[in-house]
Formats: C-alpha cells, sequence, structure tokens
C-alpha cells in the first residue's frame, strides 16, 4: 500500500510538470531568500565581531575637534603636542600605554609597483596599544625614534600590493620622495567592516616630521591612542583625559570641548548593533519573502483542488479507500515540498558561500535558520498539499465527483 | 418479473430512499424502490429526465450513501457499510461506467485502465498484461499510450469500460454509457456489454434513454418521480 502509494504520488508529481514546478519555485524562493540573507547577515556580525577583538582591549582614541564623521570641523582646533601625550602618560591612572598618532597619505612605489596609502607616524609602543602583531622581521625601536631613522614597518595589504611574492625585508621603498627601508612586517589583522586595516605603513614619529613632511612644529599630533589596563574603567579615564586636556589647553567652564575621547570598543558596538538591526530588517525581509512563497504555494494548491477533488472521486469510485488516497496526496506533497526545500537550502547554500568570498565575510552555516525555513516551507507545502484531499477523501464519490 | 427458482439475487432494495439536502431545501428523489436482480440480468433503468435513474445507480453502485431503507448485496447489509467498506466492496466486486467517462485526465489509456488492479494489488506485470488485454477487447490495442484528450468519446468510453471490467467485477454498472455518443459507436459499446454479459456472466444495469439500447436488455425497468413506474421482462431484440 506505501510502495503504491509511492507509485502513484510520483506518476502524479510528473504528470503535472506546471504544478509541481510551481509549488516547487515557491519553496525553492522562500527557503533560498530567508537562508541567504539570514547567514549573510550572520557573517557581516562575526565580521564585526572578530573586528571588535583585533582592536585589543579597551582603546581610547583622542581627536580633536568635537564629534565623529566627515562633517565635523576640525579648522582652527589645535592639534595635540608630545607634551600632552607625555602628561597623560604620567597622570592619568589605569593606562597601560600611550602613543602619539599622525597619519598622512603618501605614494609609496617599490621598482613598479605603486601604491597610495596612509603613513602613520607614531612611537614603538603604537603596536602594542593597537595589537599589531608582528609577522616578519622587527619594529622600530626607541633609537630609531631618536634619530629619525629611515625605517618603515609594512601591513599586509600594502606588503602585498608592492611586493607581492618577494621578500620585503631589507628592501627600499619610497614613501614621497624619501626612500625608506623596510624592518618589519605586521601581520594581517583581515579585512571587516571598518575597512582594511591592514593597508598602512607605520614609521617612527620623527621620521615622519623630519623625513617625509619635512616639518615638524610642537602642534602635529592628530591623534592620542591610548591603551587601558585590564580592569580599568573606560568612562572614569576618559573623563580624567578629558579634565587634563581641557586644563592644558585653557578651555574655560563656559566651553565646549575642542577635543573627542572615543572607546573603540563603544563604536564597534555600535557597529555591531546597527549591523544587528540591519541583520534583523534582512530577517524581517526574508520572512516576507518565505510568507509570498508559501502563499504562492497555496495559491497553486487551492487552484488544483477542483481537479483534485475529481482525481479523488475517480479514485474512490474505482475502489480505492479514503486512507489509500490519503496516503498518495500526503506522500505527493511531502516529496515536492521536500525536494523544493532541499533544492532551495542548496541554492541558498551556494550563493552565500560565493558571496561570503566575494566580500570577504567568512561563511558561517547557521543550521537553525536552514531548519526552520525549510521546515515552514516544507509544512506549508504538506499541509495546503493534503488538507483538501483530506476533506474530499471523507465524500462520498458522487459527492467528490460532482465538485466545482 | 417472474424470479426462476435457479437464479440468485445479487440485489435487493427494499423501500430505499434518498432526499438530497435539508430543512426546506431537503428533496426526496427516491421514495421507497424496491427491486430484486439476478445474477447475470442485464437490465435497462429508463424514465424522464430527474426522475431519480442516476441517484438510484448510484446508490446501487455504493457510490452514495442510502438516506433510508434496505439495499442488500449478495447478502451484505450495504447501508450499514462504512465508506471504507463500501470502497472495498467496489474494489471487489462491482464497476462503474459514467455518462462522462471520468478517466484520469494527462494519464494513458493503460495506465488509467490499470488503476483499478494497482487498488487491488496486482503485480506490475499482471496489472500490465491484464490492462493490454481489456484494452484489447474494447478494440484500442494500439492506443495504449494516448491520453484521454488524445482520444474520441467513443473511444473514451471504451476505455472506461475496459477499466470497469478489467477486474472481472460481478456486477456492472453504467450510467447512460452511450449517451454521448453516435449511434454506430453506441452500437459497439452495446455490443461490447451483451458480449460481457454473455460470455463472462456480469450483471449489468444500465440507464438510458434511447429505447434502441435498452432493446439489447432483457428487463426494462422504468422510474418516475423516485418510484418504479414499470417491470417488464422481454427478449433481447438488438442482438
Ligand atoms: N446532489 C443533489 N442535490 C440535490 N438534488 C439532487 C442532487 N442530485 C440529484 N438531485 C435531484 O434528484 C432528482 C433525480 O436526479 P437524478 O440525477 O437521479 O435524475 P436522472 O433520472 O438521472 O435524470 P437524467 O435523466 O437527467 O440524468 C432530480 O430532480 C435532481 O434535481
Ligand atoms: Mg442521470
Amino acid at each position: 500500500m506505501i510502495l503504491n502509494a509511492f507509485l502513484l504520488a510520483l506518476r502524479e508529481i510528473r504528470r503535472n510538470r506546471t504544478r509541481t514546478l510551481l509549488t516547487a519555485l515557491g519553496i525553492i524562493i522562500g527557503v533560498s531568500a530567508v537562508v541567504s540573507l539570514v547567514t549573510l547577515g550572520g557573517a557581516a556580525k562575526e565580521a564585526v565581531r572578530g573586528q571588535i577583538s583585533s582592536l585589543g582591549s579597551n582603546l581610547l582614541i583622542i581627536r580633536p575637534g568635537n564629534g565623529v564623521g566627515p562633517r565635523v570641523s576640525t579648522a582652527g582646533v589645535p592639534l595635540f603636542t608630545a607634551q600632552d601625550v607625555t602628561i597623560i602618560g604620567e597622570q592619568i591612572y589605569g593606562i597601560a600605554g600611550v602613543a602619539p598618532v599622525r597619519s598622512t597619505s603618501f605614494n609609496t612605489i617599490y621598482r613598479q609597483h605603486a601604491r597610495r596609502t596612509a603613513v602613520t607616524g607614531t612611537t614603538d609602543n603604537y603596536f602594542a596599544i593597537n595589537n599589531w602583531q608582528l609577522a616578519q622581521g622587527r619594529l622600530f625601536d626607541a633609537a630609531d625614534l631618536r634619530t629619525g631613522a629611515a625605517v618603515c614597518v609594512l601591513g599586509d595589504t600594502v606588503r602585498r600590493e608592492l611586493f607581492g611574492d618577494a621578500d620585503p625585508l631589507g628592501a627600499k621603498i619610497r614613501i614621497g620622495k624619501t626612500p625608506c627601508t623596510v624592518i618589519g612586517l605586521l601581520a594581517s589583522k583581515g579585512q571587516a567592516g571598518l575597512g582594511d586595516q591592514d593597508d598602512t605603513i607605520v614609521v617612527p614619529m620623527t621620521t615622519l616630521q623630519r623625513r617625509l613632511v619635512g616639518q615638524q612644529s610642537i602642534n602635529d599630533i592628530s591623534q592620542i591612542a591610548v591603551s587601558l589596563r585590564e580592569g580599568s574603567d573606560p568612562q572614569a579615564t576618559s573623563a580624567d583625559i578629558t579634565r587634563l586636556l581641557r586644563e592644558r589647553r585653557n578651555l574655560q567652564p563656559n566651553q565646549e570641548n575642542d577635543f573627542s575621547v572615543f572607546d573603540t570598543r563603544q563604536i564597534a558596538d555600535t557597529l555591531g548593533s546597527s549591523i544587528a538591526i540591519m541583520t534583523a530588517l534582512l530577517s524581517a525581509v526574508a520572512a516576507i519573502s518565505l510568507i509570498v512563497g508559501g502563499i504562492g504555494i497555496m495559491n497553486i494548491m487551492l487552484v488544483a483542488v477542483t481537479e483534485r477533488t475529481r482525481e479523488i472521486g475517480i479514485r474512490l469510485s474505482i475502489g480505492a479507500t479514503a486512507q489509500e488516497v490519503l496516503l498518495q496526496f500526503l506522500v505527493e506533497a511531502v516529496t515536492l515540498s521536500c525536494v523544493g526545500g532541499l533544492i532551495g537550502l542548496v541554492l541558498a547554500f551556494g550563493a552565500t558561500y560565493g558571496l561570503a568570498a566575494l566580500t570577504h565575510l567568512s561563511f558561517v552555516f547557521d543550521p537553525q535558520i536552514n531548519l526552520i525555513a525549510f521546515g515552514f516551507s516544507a509544512a506549508i507545502g504538506v499541509i495546503f498539499g493534503f488538507a483538501p484531499a483530506r476533506r474530499a477523501a471523507r465524500l462520498d464519490p458522487v459527492d467528490a465527483l460532482r465538485h466545482e | 418479473m417472474t424470479p426462476d427458482a435457479h437464479l440468485t439475487p445479487v440485489i435487493q432494495l427494499r423501500g430505499l430512499t434518498k432526499v438530497y439536502g435539508h430543512g426546506a431545501a431537503a428533496f426526496t428523489a427516491l421514495r421507497g424502490i424496491d427491486l430484486t436482480i439476478h445474477r447475470g440480468e442485464f437490465v435497462a433503468i429508463m424514465g424522464p429526465s430527474g426522475s431519480g435513474k442516476s441517484t438510484l445507480m448510484n446508490l446501487l453502485g455504493c457510490l452514495d450513501s442510502p438516506t433510508g431503507g434496505h439495499y442488500d448485496y449478495t447478502g451484505i447489509a450495504v447501508e450499514k457499510l462504512s465508506l471504507n467498506q463500501r470502497s472495498l466492496l467496489r474494489r471487489h466486486a462491482m464497476g462503474f461506467i459514467f455518462q462522462g467517462y471520468n478517466l484520469l485526465p494527462r494519464t494513458s489509456a493503460l495506465e488509467n485502465v490499470e488503476l483499478p488492479l494497482l487498488y487491488r494489488g496486482v503485480s506490475r506485470r499482471d496489472r500490465r498484461e491484464l490492462a493490454a488485454q481489456a484494452l484489447d477487447s474494447v478494440g484500442l490495442a494500439t492506443k495504449l499510450k494516448n491520453t484521454p484528450a488524445e482520444m474520441s468519446g467513443g473511444q473514451q468510453q471504451r476505455v472506461a469500460i475496459a477499466r470497469a471490467v478489467v477486474t472481472n467485477p460481478s456486477t456492472l454498472f453504467a450510467d447512460e454509457p452511450t449517451g454521448n455518443l453516435d449511434s454506430i459507436t453506441t452500437r459497439e459499446v452495446m455490443e461490447l456489454l451483451t458480449q460481457l454479459n454473455h460470455e463472462r456472466g456480469i450483471t449489468i444495469l444500465l440507464v438510458t434513454h434511447e429505447d434502441d439500447v435498452a432493446a439489447y436488455s432483457h428487463r426494462t425497468i422504468r422510474v418516475k418521480d423516485g418510484l418504479i413506474d414499470s417491470d417488464r421482462l422481454h427478449t433481447p431484440s438488438a442482438a
């Protein structure tokens, strides 16, 4: 009997190509849309999480001007001095390290390869503060800093762009017009939400000031990076720093801050939560497509009811029992829904895998959403494929045959 | 009607009634039918449109449930059977031919005829063979692979006949089987039924409006307003 049900069900599936195709399509689209969108959202979130951990433990960034973003005017606002950096290091409680940062964009050239990239002048503790790991060679040290040695450390993207497979250590590249010896390579932090962090060259601050920019003023530090000791309170520390800097910059109590202290952890959290919102939005869109797909399935199934009710009447009249007819319809609906669902899952897998590779996101397989999407559309397929049959099979054959 | 001692009753109706609808809309289509049909009979049921012929046939063929009265089929009290039990009775003892053929669409003649065998649990090979034989016996040996849409009305009706008799039923019910056919095809179909009645001893009940068709039978029952109006034995004149 079960064998017969399978035989009959497969026959009907083969026979009604359009219905089969449309039903399966509804399921396929619903499943693949939901799974792809949610999986991609998950990958983006994962990337941000990775970014957060690559930032290291709590990091405070101090910048001139008030607020964030490109519209904030820093014109006329004084930068920071080397003295500011020193005093923060000496007077603020709970910090592990502090480094001045000055970044300028330069054309860099090695042989026939060129790349425009951000060159950061800083001190030797910059690397620890920003959680940079050395991949090869060495970092610059206090001696390099004192002398303003023409040395540089390359981020992974710059290394790849300028050197490809060649060995950069000891090679001389030109930053702007100045030749610099590559002494170290930084391990990649990977690419993610905050842009390509590996697209960087780090040089001693003195080198940047004396050799690259060719001018030195006391007020030329555009950013101060501060790392906090384990367990210290970022909020209290940034309040302390704010108080200190206000004093040093001679701000009156009625004047607003002309600098900002950012907690990178907070920025990353904000970014993370906005991605979470986006994921939720995408999920909503996906859920809608699942429902639309489901409605499509219902439609097709309901349109088929008249024809199918007659079919049931015919089967009953030649001696099929209600159970046999129902079993056939159940097998039919389950087969169709499951095959459609599986195709949807495979499509989604392919799409997300490909997209993840394209966007440098890591592909995260989420079994839960796969199960939910599959279960939901399979249930719709089964319920709506089966429900009309249930009603019809309980009729006297004449009533099923008479159905219009 | 003169019941002979050696005749075994197949169908016995006592006061069978059928009411359609409920309350004010209720309509009594059969108002108490008493009837006995014996094994091997070839009975024509005639009567004006709306008199209840189809209603009676559907009840006899277990396709519908009676409202009241008693229906005995070879000793089985049909009115007491469940839907499933009636399905099984149809499967094992009855064949049905409809005016509208009622073949499965987009399904080949062979598969249509195989269907009742499939529900009987006949093996695949035997199914093929029996179905092909049945189609051959209705003159459709060359149309096994054709679907109903690719066949004429007469051919479709012959497929339906093949489907009804492929299980070798003891009773065959035919509700206006020639209603949509021309006179030549009608004669073919009627000769086929006569042959089944003679050679296999299948009891046949047939509804028709045409005297020519009724003439193939040896007994004509006339229904009027849900009651039996007349019941005559006669010699088949057309065969
Ligand atoms: N499902 C139904 N619901 C309500 N009334 C019905 C139903 N089926 C049949 N009837 C009524 O029962 C009566 C008998 O119908 P039936 O189909 O048995 O007539 P018939 O003798 O077969 O007529 P015809 O020669 O036109 O086929 C008719 O008056 C019809 O209107
Ligand atoms: Mg009728």
